[in-house]
């Protein structure tokens, strides 16, 4: 059982949802129940991860490994640790609730639509368990079809240029990380991750390989200048598809850079590193402000997400500059910071957007002009709203600060003025934020339709109930997750500080 | 040399498959003038019978020495039964699709299974000789069946005007063929593909022999480059495919494809092997520009027939990118490309045909709104062959892909690669857009499928093949790669 636990997490819900599908949208009400169920026992079994995971070790744990395509030396090799851990936890977290924020929603296809979110949940699991190149490489590719889907089918008015625009923009960033992947097969005669670890790359061919993953991750991520699908499909995406989107989607692109670029080309990532520390700041500072003007309430938060995640791109690549050997903590916090701000994000932005979703499903309406005053009709649901938008500000408590604090601190090692246009966010993240909240949840109100809305029921309350206890317990006691990460952490550090030349 | 030959009866043995073929065409043709129009589709399961028997004839010769018969003009190796033994299963799936659309339109006639049949046996031909006269002979066996199939409705412009180009440029390209092999032929004074091989290798060739031999096979690979539909020479292809009867569509995107390649094999890697710094950077040529004309020019397309067709060209652009390798690894890797293009194809053309009803061709994308509605299942068979062709894991398409630019990023050409993916990831618009239409977009047009059991089941098993084979790739890679 112990060694087959990630493939159970990977291929449990890719059946499982099979299986909803056999059940069709006729059965609507079962397949609901068992989608739930599925997720829930998905949830429970990975909890076991974390039970079980030795926190001293940076090696990989619950390996699995066997043969996959001979010919290429390709193997089903599986195996976590303290980066990929916490992130396959915060999957299966938020595919319990998604599946629960579609419950009614959804009364297209239903059971398409559940099964869609819990065959990517395994694919997605596969895609932070895989150690081999081509499996890694699978799991990334077949995630995108689902995504594809959810977008295409159950998406908004202009669903079908922004899930056409998502496909092509993420599979045009991932072919050049596949011609990568063979090159480096090519040279060692293996597709493991963990091999190429190892494996000596001469500065040019580094540098190839740096950019070659850095496109595909950097649009996933998204980074400037490559984030313009992401308002797109989020905006366009159903509650559920953005809350994936937001909260694990775009965490694998980090991830690709915590397990690729930086421990198999290092010597690349340092010297390219200014490069991405530009266009961190950018997406921090620049789409911040691009986010203070929107007047769509999704495209707001989607574009926050572009500039939370520039802190991630920043404290990972800030690294290079903050090493100092006397003080090696500054650029251990900026990357271990960057783990963390992933994690915090992927609670608050589902947050945010199930806030949104709320509303919307009531309203019909992502503009913020339509709401004003919605405390006086639903004065629970604002209360966790306002608690979302603080921590989304940054606000000291919640999740949202410890990571961004964490990054500014590697920051500062790294560069006085990184730092200070990095801080700029905390003043840009809160305007647009709460200006936001004053405006959809404050003052009178100016649409009588907002008066008869009816407050949050049972399974709404409860969903932002887990997320504002997540968000909070994070923000006040981040110590248990840091502690997973920590050896892993600090092995990757050194690797990205051991030059392969 | 013809006056080494000797009639053998064992000799007969390694040829059994194609002299059953034969047998069985004259019993069927004979048997079909006697048959009364209630029972015409006798003529139907007597082929798939002969085709399978056919099949496990060749099935059994796998693993033979290779022996060359019938005064060296004939050979059987591993690869010419394990692509004969494709060819049958690839034959008898297009004829299950082919029924359903035959009796939908009513062209059901003997006639049309016998010159499917002969067109078999002329790639059966094609894949087994060993000599240029042969590999001739089964071509033009083929290509007459061919034009004959496409005319076969005949009260259809469309088809006719097909089947006239058809005839017409693939006449030209038979011309072009032959007097490559005439020149070939000229300079090394023989018709036998291994003396052609061991006067190519030989050391002492001077310039003159050289720059004929090269002109020589310049016409060859035109012929071959034809007959595959690569660019420059693919203008039929969009016509052909558009205008013939989807049966027979589907029949010549498959089948021949598989002859085509083994042509290629026969005359340019056995043959002319020595000579492969010419023909690699020719094919380079050819596939980079069939991987951009197939993957730009489709993009326009609103008949799936047309567009398939120029996908076609861009697989076929990355087939001879294998061959381009000059490598036997890359050489398998085309292999293993075609076979799985031809698995993607049949379930392309074979989800055209399950809609297809009378005076309904189902050709359009916009004929596919809302299948997924409908039809949800060969909707998701639809779905997985579109991904597959996009090269997206973990489908087969996606596995072929690998193999192609594994070897090509081995060989050093990394700017080669990069080309091809950046057309896949193009090439994926059009893909997306019949997925668009099956899924995001509705239509208050009721789609029915009326075909018959055989046909949902084989359409099923092919395209649940497409991401079975693509998860479990290995086997089917090491035979492709065996073979050479």
């Amino acid at each position: 059982m112990q060694n087959m636990l990630l493939s159970l997490l990977i291929w449990l819900p890719i059946l499982g949802g099979g299986l909803v599908i056999l059940l069709g949208n006729e059965r609507a009400t079962m397949a609901r129940w068992m989608s739930l169920a599925i997720a829930i026992l998905v949830f429970v079994m990975s909890l076991s991860l974390w039970t079980g995971f030795d926190s001293s070790t940076h090696l990989m744990q619950f390996v699995e490994k066997s043969a996959w395509i001979t010919q290429f030396n390709i193997n089903y090799h599986i195996g976590v640790d303290g980066i990929s851990m916490p992130l396959i936890i915060l999957t299966t977290f938020s595919t319990v609730l998604v599946i629960g924020a579609g419950w009614e929603v959804i009364q297209k296809r239903p059971a398409h639509y559940m099964a869609a979110f819990l065959m990517m949940e395994g694919l997605i699991i596969g895609v932070f368990s895989a150690l081999d190149g081509i499996l890694f490489y699978t799991f990334w590719e077949a995630s995108l079809i689902p995504m594809l889907l959810i977008v295409g089918i159950w998406g908004g008015d202009n669903r079908i240029y922004a899930a056409i625009k998502f496909f092509l923009y993420t599979f045009l960033g991932s072919v050049f990380m596949l011609i990568s992947l063979i090159y480096m097969y090519n040279k060692s005669g293996s597709f493991s991750i963990l091999a190429w670890h190892d494996l000596s790359l001469t500065a040019t061919e580094q540098a190839w390989i740096f950019w070659a993953f850095f496109v595909a991750f950097a649009v996933k991520v998204p980074m400037f200048p490559v984030h313009t699908w992401l308002p797109d499909a989020h905006v366009q995406a159903p509650t559920g598809g953005s809350v994936i989107l937001a909260a694990i989607m775009l965490k694998m692109g980090g991830y690709g850079f915590f397990r690729f670029s930086l421990p198999i080309t290092p010597d690349a990532s340092l010297q390219f590193s200014d490069v991405v520390i530009v266009l961190s700041l950018i997406a921090v500072v620049y789409i911040g402000f691009v986010a203070l003007v929107q007047r769509d309430m999704k495209k707001l938060i989607a574009y926050s997400s572009i500039s939370h995640m520039g802190f991630v791109t920043l404290g990972v690549f800030a690294l290079f500059l903050a090493y100092d050997p006397q003080a090696p903590e500054g650029a251990f916090l900026g990357l271990e910071g960057a783990m963390v701000q992933m994690i915090s994000h992927g609670f608050i932005s589902a947050a945010m957007f199930l806030v949104v979703g709320v509303l919307y499903d009531r309203l019909h309406s992502r503009e913020i002009s339509t709401y004003g005053g919605v405390i006086n009709s639903m004065p629970k649901f604002t209360g966790f709203a306002v608690l979302f938008a603080m921590a989304n500000a940054g606000l000291p408590g919640t999740s949202g600060f410890v990571g961004e604090f964490m990054v500014i601190l590697g920051a500062v090692q790294a560069n006085i003025w990184y730092a200070v246009l990095a801080t700029t966010t905390l003043i840009v993240g809160a305007a647009y934020t709460l200006w936001m909240v004053k405006r959809v949840f404050w003052g009178a109100i100016t649409n009588p339709a907002v008066e008869t809305l009816d407050d949050i029921n049972g399974r709404e309350f409860s969903i932002l109930a887990i997320l504002a206890l997540a968000v909070l317990v994070i923000g006040l006691y981040p110590q248990p997750m840091i502690e997973v990460m920590h050896t892993s952490i600090e092995h990757l550090l050194n690797q990205a500080l051991t030059s392969k030349l | 040399m013809i006056n080494t030959f000797q009639f053998d009866t064992a000799a007969l043995m390694i040829a059994l498959p194609e002299i059953f073929l034969l047998s069985a065409i004259v019993v069927v043709l004979l048997l079909d003038l006697f048959l009364t129009k209630p029972f015409k589709q006798v003529t139907y399961y007597l082929m798939q019978l002969s085709l399978l028997i056919t099949g496990i004839l060749s099935f059994n010769l796998i693993g033979q020495p290779e022996t060359i018969i019938f005064g060296h003009s004939f050979v059987l190796d591993d690869l010419a039964s394990v692509f004969k033994v494709f060819m049958m299963a690839a034959a008898m799936v297009t004829m299950v699709y082919s029924r359903h659309y035959l009796l939908q339109h009513a062209l059901l006639k003997g006639e049309y299974f016998v010159l499917v049949m002969l067109s078999i046996l002329g790639m059966m031909v094609m894949v087994s000789g060993y000599s240029l006269l042969t590999l001739y002979l089964g071509l033009e066996i083929l290509s007459l069946s061919l034009y004959t199939l496409i005319a076969i409705a005949r009260n259809r412009a469309s088809a006719i005007e097909a089947a006239l180009k058809y005839f017409v440029l693939g006449a030209i390209a038979s011309g072009l063929l032959l007097y490559g092999m005439s020149m070939v032929y000229g300079i090394s004074g023989s018709l036998n593909i291994a003396e052609i091989a061991t006067f190519a290798n030989s050391a002492e060739l001077v310039s003159r022999e050289v720059l004929v031999l090269n002109f020589g096979l310049v016409f060859l690979v035109i012929g071959i480059a034809f007959k595959l539909g690569a660019v420059p020479f693919h203008m039929w292809v969009p016509d052909v495919y558009q205008g013939s009867p989807t049966s027979v569509t589907l029949f010549i995107s498959t089948v021949p494809k598989i002859a085509a390649v083994a042509m290629l094999v026969r005359l340019l890697v056995d043959g002319l092997g020595a000579m492969q710094p010419y023909w690699s950077d020719l094919f380079m040529v050819l596939a980079i520009l069939s991987i951009a004309i197939g993957s730009i020019v489709a993009l326009m397309q609103t008949n799936i027939k047309r567009l398939l067709a120029y996908s076609t060209i861009s697989h076929v652009g990355f087939v001879l990118l294998g061959f381009s390798t000059g490598v036997i690894s890359g050489y398998g890797a085309a292999v293993f490309y075609i076979l799985a293009y031809v698995l993607m194809s049949l379930a392309a053309f074979g989800v055209i045909i399950l809609l297809n009803k009378k005076g309904f061709e189902a050709d359009l994308i916009s004929d596919y709104k809302g299948l997924s509605k409908h039809s949800p299942w060969f909707a998701l068979m639809m779905l997985i062959v579109m991904l597959s062709m996009a090269g997206m894991p973990p489908f087969i398409g996606f596995y072929a892909k690998l193999l192609i630019l594994q070897q090509v990023i081995s060989s050093g050409m990394i700017t080669v690669a990069i080309i091809a993916v950046v057309f896949a990831v193009i090439s994926a618009y059009y893909y997306l857009q019949i997925i668009k239409s099956m899924y995001f977009e509705d239509s208050d047009k009721e789609i029915t499928v009326n075909a018959p059991m055989d046909m949902k089941l084989v359409l099923s098993i092919n395209g649940v093949l497409i991401l079975v084979v693509g998860l479990f790739p290995d086997f089917w890679m090491k035979l492709a790669l065996s073979l050479f």
